[in-house]
């Protein structure tokens, strides 16, 4: 029991070090959104989740002020996922009433995976605490670092930090595609939000680049002869 | 809207998704269009993100470095090469592209 205990932990730790990377970049690249270092802070105390504070942050850059309901609404749809990993931890956690509002916090991609994947209900509890305790911890340190690196440095586009932000995005979605349904949603979403970027105001072709996946989603995926 | 105030409401927006989880029996979300257009969503919000990322300028379409910067990341990422060394690279590239001049 006390080895599996150890590599609990060991994995936390290391899923946190490896989020608290990621954190710095969202923390340069926020630096270049002009938001100041509290609101980037409050970014990640508050909405503490990757994906939703890089689109806040990204529909924000181009648009400025005038795209802030877009980017609300962004960052909402990006949380959904959020939205069933609480629905799998929640009997793994079995908490009541308030109770529930503290594991809510840190209901993120890191801290239900490492937990799904211990065995035992004990092991599973204590992965999804130490993961997201430590995800917690770094992500926020990082942000502040990475927000004090990306503004010392200035001028972002001379050190490529503009592109820093859409090759994150590329990172993020690559795993995601695995699928045809989620190749063809990637392709129209991405042609759809370009298409669409010069006539409407910014954040707005974002959000009805998601229509795709209300679509696409709405067909249940048939294999193809020949497929597989 | 004030920034702060955007911040605020984005949190709580993104916070209800984490509470609704734990508040709702797990069949509700069990129905498999349900989950197929979450997961999708992802997707394509992710998707369109880079490509405005990619390709908005102040007016418009731009071309510029960050385009190959991007097509650097894609490969990166297809090899499966950590985030971090894919941003910092394509970072790289597109700082580059611009001390060469070659890509404004």
């Amino acid at each position: 029991m006390r080895s599996a205990k150890g590599s609990v932990f060991s994995v936390s730790l290391g899923v946190g070090l490896a989020t608290g990377l990621y954190g710095i970049s969202f923390g340069a690249i926020a630096a270049t959104s002009h938001l100041d270092i509290w609101q980037t802070m409050a970014l990640s105390l508050l909405m503490f989740s990757g994906g939703s504070q890089f689109a806040f942050i990204g529909v924000f850059a181009t648009g400025g002020t005038a795209s802030l309901g877009a980017a609300v609404a962004s960052a909402w749809l990006l949380g959904v996922r959020n939205g069933f990993y609480a629905v799998r931890m929640a009997p793994i956690l079995n908490k009541v009433g308030l109770a529930k509002l503290i594991p809510a916090m840190v209901t993120i991609d890191e801290s239900t995976l490492v937990s799904i994947s211990q065995e035992g209900i004990k092991n599973q509890r204590l992965g999804f605490w130490l993961t997201g305790g430590f995800v917690y911890l770094f992500w926020n340190a990082a942000t502040l670092l990475g927000f004090i690196l990306g503004n010392a440095i200035g001028d972002v586009s001379k050190f490529g930090l503009d592109a820093a932000a859409a090759a994150a995005f590329v990172a993020l979605i690559w795993a995601r595609l695995d699928t045809f349904q989620a190749r063809l949603v990637a392709l129209i979403a991405i042609s759809l939000a370009v298409a669409l970027t010069p006539a409407l105001p910014a954040g707005i072709p974002v959000l009805v680049a998601g229509i795709s996946a209300v679509v696409i989603g709405w067909f249940e995926a048939r294999p193809k002869a020949g497929e597989r | 809207m004030n920034t702060w105030w955007a911040i605020l409401l984005g949190s709580l927006a993104v916070y209800s998704w984490k509470l609704l989880g734990f508040l709702i029996p797990e069949r509700a979300l069990s129905h498999p269009r349900v989950s197929r257009i979450a997961s999708l969503m992802t997707v394509a919000l992710l998707a369109a993100l880079v490509g405005v990322q990619t390709f908005a300028g102040k007016s418009g379409i731009v071309l510029d470095a960050r385009v190959p910067a991007v097509v650097l990341a894609a490969l990166l990422a297809w090899r499966k090469v950590p985030f971090i060394v894919i941003v910092v690279l394509a970072a790289g590239l597109a700082a580059l592209l611009r001390f060469l001049g070659w890509m404004a």
